[in-house]
């Protein structure tokens, strides 16, 4: 009669000895472990919700020496410095087409590379400022330094001194992000920078080889290049895998008719220094993927970035039997991001199978403090979530790429729309015609659904974010057809989207 | 399709946005159609070629000289993400005049070709009814030709106002149907009028370095939400417009060495002043271009405040055969894409084609002044008109764009609403955004409301980031909360 197999796992889980403390026993109600855009977010919903919240962040300096204040990836190294440099980018060519419209100043316009980086890394500064101040204001307990557990419910915390304190707290969200990864061959710690370093690169990076085709690889070469740089992209395979191919094909190529050179299909073996400086001369052996043949080069500086890696594995994790995913790294939780450890949840980069992005991270850490103390029930909504790649020409995206429409519904079940597309400000500019591309992908079965969406265009992010909005709210094509477009935009280009691909109709503009 | 006794089954009178769409529609639909397009020159003697207001005194011309005047601030902003720009830095009309005035050409010559392309025969004749199907059209040269037609699609257009009851008004001042055209630069310009037209132009001659005042008479922008008009020109204002608000104009003279010397009223004090300028652009409203088509002739009301053609669901005049569309109709927004719209779906129900009627609802719309305006549905006022104030939840936030951070500029305008029903699921009655690119921000969100969405959908929606769009989606104080509405940091 009866049995104890219910309370063996409580037992199992923490979840008995934590009914049978008092909860006044642990010195937080929750301990978020990174201070990044995910657990920033957590920690502050959860102490507006009234809760004991600690959030400990620690940068673990980069192989080259870079460090960084509160706020994550986005903050110091990601999406913020990159979209600065981007627009810093983009007006060197806002000042080549200045003077079509009539501007003039002096021939000779040279970037300064400090002056720019010194300006991004102050308003990084008055970001990292203004997050502790946000958590102080919030009375959320900020540490720096690394978190690992220890036991269950008990975390030690080891500051840059090397001083360790414990904590303990009844919850706990893990949102430690990723780091980039290294190639595993000689010469790539000593000599490579990665996007960990570039933003505050206290020198000019100079001549560059960016190794990788994500789109941190093509968002920084693009940079660069638009900074007046000699930059070549050394590529694996294929460019933005994961993305819809015909669209990564479009990045591509209007960078290298940009200036970027691309090697395709080589990986680096071994980098040498020739010269040390600021920068100083690297040289690089790389070995074709498709036969012997081997190439040399020498660059100022080369830029790794040919993914990251999850920092979960040396937090303790297995001391209290969370599982990870050995090969990634990544975590795998339930759709309320919560482990297999009941009280131990996950936000943001290092979750499995969900999408690497602050806006992501930011509403999933809200949601689960909201459901954890507010009694809400509501989940993230991971569908149909947009993105931007800000290459020089921008790709934004929203649903499916072409490929998984494919894959997922067939062929004959879906009709792609398309056209090329000149923006108004591009033609006296004397910009090139048929290059900027809008595509979408209709699901015939389902009311011509709008299923994915993409534009490869200038201010891609901002055309982007209102159609990701309109197919949360089920945008069909009929609905594109009846609705207005805003005159002159890019964005109305999808109100009057006529070629299907299955037409073999020319979609070719004649400059009207 | 054999025209019968008539000499086209369908005549298009107006070869602007909503003519030439329709009559395009109605060729590839298998009529036989004619376009009919004249342009009476300007007061100034302003003239241009086929394709209507949009292409050569309005969206297209303005959208590249608002461009040259950004690229300006973007010439100022580069020095702080590390470009060197040696000073100082100067602006040609000229060269911008003529870089625009050839693109607006190539369209011209672009529209030509289209119609050849899809056998519209087309006549640069001034048209005006003989009768029900007949017109009598004049070459510049004073030659005659009469045409007939099954039906008749009238899309003149309007052209702007001028102020004849002020002095000198006619003889001395422009219109836009001039600036877009000038060979020179405008020099010192006062502006008089709050319309759109008015704004965009004074933001963009003030952008290109010219000294630019606006005279209002009353408020900004009427008709569009007026906290967000008076950001707009609360913006333009800390950019170095002058507004002179609440005041009149009674007389320009012109002065010996060429300037303009206006005489104003200021209706707060009562008191008159004056002052000089280079140019007077007059920008305070449009009319239809009916006047001289000899509308009774044909039996074709039009509204006795407006001088539009009225037109009903279907845009129909008062003869069954004759239709109107574009900003001539009365009722119709004046815009471009509405009136492309409205035209090819009237060409499809005339050629049995289809029973669409066009839906004029929760159209979107830009005012590209220097910091730009784009909104789509209710305004704050007609939301709280329509529902009441208690039923009416609204929205808002003050952003900073990430690229104004680094090129310090200031973002106190930046400012974003969204007009909801109280009642869950909250729907969207208005989307009002103040920021860079506010078009592109715009058109998403506009097919959003035409989806019905709802605030709760927006909301789960996740942001693209780093955006101003994506702030849209972020919005969740509310005025009647009394909170900050300021977005801080990342």
């Amino acid at each position: 009669m009866g049995g104890c197999d219910r309370t063996f796992q409580a037992h199992q889980s923490g979840l008995l000895q934590k009914l049978l403390q008092e909860d006044s026993t642990y010195d937080y109600d929750l301990i978020v472990i990174g201070g990044g855009s995910g657990g920033l977010a957590c920690a502050q919903e959860a102490a507006i919700l009234g809760k004991k919240v600690m959030v400990l962040d620690f940068v673990v300096p980069s192989p080259q020496g870079t460090s960084w204040g509160l706020g994550g990836t986005c903050v110091n190294v990601g999406c913020v410095p990159k979209k600065l440099m981007h627009q810093a980018a983009l007006l060197g060519q806002a000042l080549n087409d200045s003077r079509k419209f009539g501007w003039e100043y002096g021939q000779q316009v040279k970037h300064n590379w400090e002056t720019m980086t010194e300006a991004i890394q102050n308003h990084i500064s008055s970001l990292n400022w203004g997050h502790r101040l946000s958590l102080r204001e919030k009375s959320v307990d900020y540490v720096n330094s690394y978190g690992e557990f220890v036991e269950h419910h008990r975390i030690k915390a080891t500051n840059r001194k090397g001083q360790e304190t414990s904590y303990t707290a009844a919850k706990f969200v893990i949102a430690t992000g990723k780091r980039p990864r290294y190639l595993g061959i000689q010469g790539d710690k000593e000599y490579c920078i990665t996007s960990d370093d570039l933003f505050s690169l206290p020198y000019c990076p100079g001549k560059t080889l960016v190794v990788g085709a994500s789109y941190v690889a093509l968002e920084c070469a693009g940079v660069l290049t638009g900074l007046g740089l000699d930059v070549t992209v050394m590529v694996r395979s294929v460019l933005l895998r994961g993305f819809d191919q015909e669209m990564a094909e479009r990045v591509g190529s209007y960078m290298e008719q940009h200036g970027v050179k691309f090697l395709r299909k080589f990986v680096p073996v071994m980098v040498q220094q020739l010269e040390k400086g600021s920068p100083g001369k690297l040289k690089v052996v790389a070995k074709s993927t498709k036969g012997p043949e081997t190439i040399e080069g020498v660059y100022n500086t080369v830029l790794l970035a040919i993914g990251r890696d999850s920092c979960t594995r040396k937090m303790g994790l297995d001391k209290i039997g969370v599982k990870i995913n050995k090969k990634t790294g990544k975590i795998p939780v339930n759709d309320v991001e919560q482990t297999n450890v009941p009280y131990v949840y996950a936000v943001g980069d290092i979750l499995e199978g969900k999408l690497e992005l602050t806006p992501v991270a930011i509403q999933a850490g809200k949601l689960l403090a909201r459901r954890l103390f507010g009694g809400s029930l509501e989940k993230c909504d991971y569908i149909n979530v947009p993105t931007t790649v800000f290459t020089p020409l921008e790709y934004g995206c929203c649903g499916l790429s072409e490929e998984k429409a494919i894959e997922v519904y067939k062929k004959e079940n879906l009709e792609v729309y398309h056209t090329f597309f000149w923006p108004l400000e591009w033609t006296v500019a004397g910009r090139d015609n048929n290059t900027c591309y809008a595509k979408i992908i209709c699901n015939k079965f389902d009311n011509y659904r709008v299923i994915g969406f993409h534009v490869l265009g200038p201010n891609a992010g901002e055309v982007t974010q209102g159609f990701a909005a309109a197919m949360k709210c089920g945008l069909t094509k009929q609905l594109l057809d009846d609705t207005i477009g805003i005159h002159p935009t890019c964005g109305e280009v999808f109100t009057t989207l006529e070629i299907t691909k299955s037409s073999g109709l020319d979609i070719t503009q004649k400059g009207c | 399709m054999e025209a019968g006794r008539q000499d086209y089954n369908l005549l298009v009178i107006g070869g602007g946005s909503g003519g030439l769409a329709c009559a395009k529609e109605a060729a590839q639909l298998g009529m036989k159609v004619a376009v009919v397009d004249y342009v009476e020159p300007s007061p100034r003697g302003t003239r241009w070629g086929l394709g209507g207001t949009c292409v050569n005194v309005g969206c297209i011309p303005k959208k590249l000289i608002h461009q040259a005047a950004l690229l300006g601030g973007m010439i100022r902003d580069a020095p702080h993400y590390g470009w060197d720009v040696a000073q100082p830095v100067l602006h040609d009309w000229r060269k911008m005049a003529e870089a625009v005035q050839n693109y607006v050409k190539s369209l011209n010559w672009g529209h030509r070709v289209q119609l050849q392309d899809r056998k519209v025969k087309y006549f640069n004749i001034k048209a005006s009814f003989v009768n029900e199907h007949t017109i009598c059209g004049v070459t510049k040269g004073g030659k005659e030709t009469l045409l007939s037609a099954e039906h008749i699609v009238i899309a003149t257009g309007g052209r702007p106002k001028y102020p004849t009851h002020i002095e000198g008004a006619l003889e001395y001042g422009i219109t836009s149907d001039d600036i877009f055209w000038l060979k020179e630069s405008p020099g010192k310009t006062l502006v008089v009028g709050a319309s759109y037209v008015a704004l965009e132009c004074a933001g963009f001659l003030t952008g290109l370095g010219l000294d630019t005042t606006v005279m209002m008479r009353s408020i900004p922008l009427r008709g569009f939400d007026q906290q967000m008009s008076s950001l707009v020109t609360e913006y333009m204002a800390s950019q170095g417009t002058r507004f002179l608000k609440h005041c009149t104009p009674s007389r320009v003279q012109k002065l010996p060495d060429g300037q303009l010397q206006v005489t104003w009223e200021d209706l707060t004090s009562g008191r008159e002043n004056m002052g000089t300028f280079s140019t007077v652009l007059w920008a305070i409203g449009r009319i239809p271009e009916t006047r001289s088509l000899n509308l009774e002739n044909a039996g074709i009301n039009t509204s006795p405040n407006s001088q539009k053609i009225l037109v009903d669901a279907q845009e129909v005049t008062s003869v069954p055969h004759i239709y109107a569309i574009g900003d001539v109709a009365e009722g119709r927004p004046e815009l471009t894409p509405t009136a492309i719209m409205a035209g090819k779906l009237l060409a499809r129900r005339l050629c049995g084609q289809s029973l669409d009627v066009m839906d004029y609802s929760n159209v979107p719309t830009t005012v590209f002044t220097p910091l730009e305006y784009g909104c789509v549905g209710l305004s704050e006022e007609e939301a709280m008109a329509r529902h009441g104030e208690e039923h009416v939840e609204v929205y808002h936030a003050y952003y900073k764009p990430l690229e104004f951070t680094v090129a310090e500029r200031d973002a106190s305008q930046c400012y974003i609403k969204m007009v909801c029903l109280r009642k869950p699921p909250q729907l969207v009655l208005g989307l009002h955004f103040l920021g860079p690119n506010a078009g592109e921000v715009t058109q998403g969100f506009a097919l959003g409301i035409k989806c019905g969405a709802s605030y709760e959908q927006v909301m789960r929606t996740v942001g693209i980031h780093p955006t101003c769009a994506e702030e849209v989606a972020k919005l969740r104080i509310s005025k009647r909360s009394g909170l900050d509405p300021t977005v801080t940091g990342c």
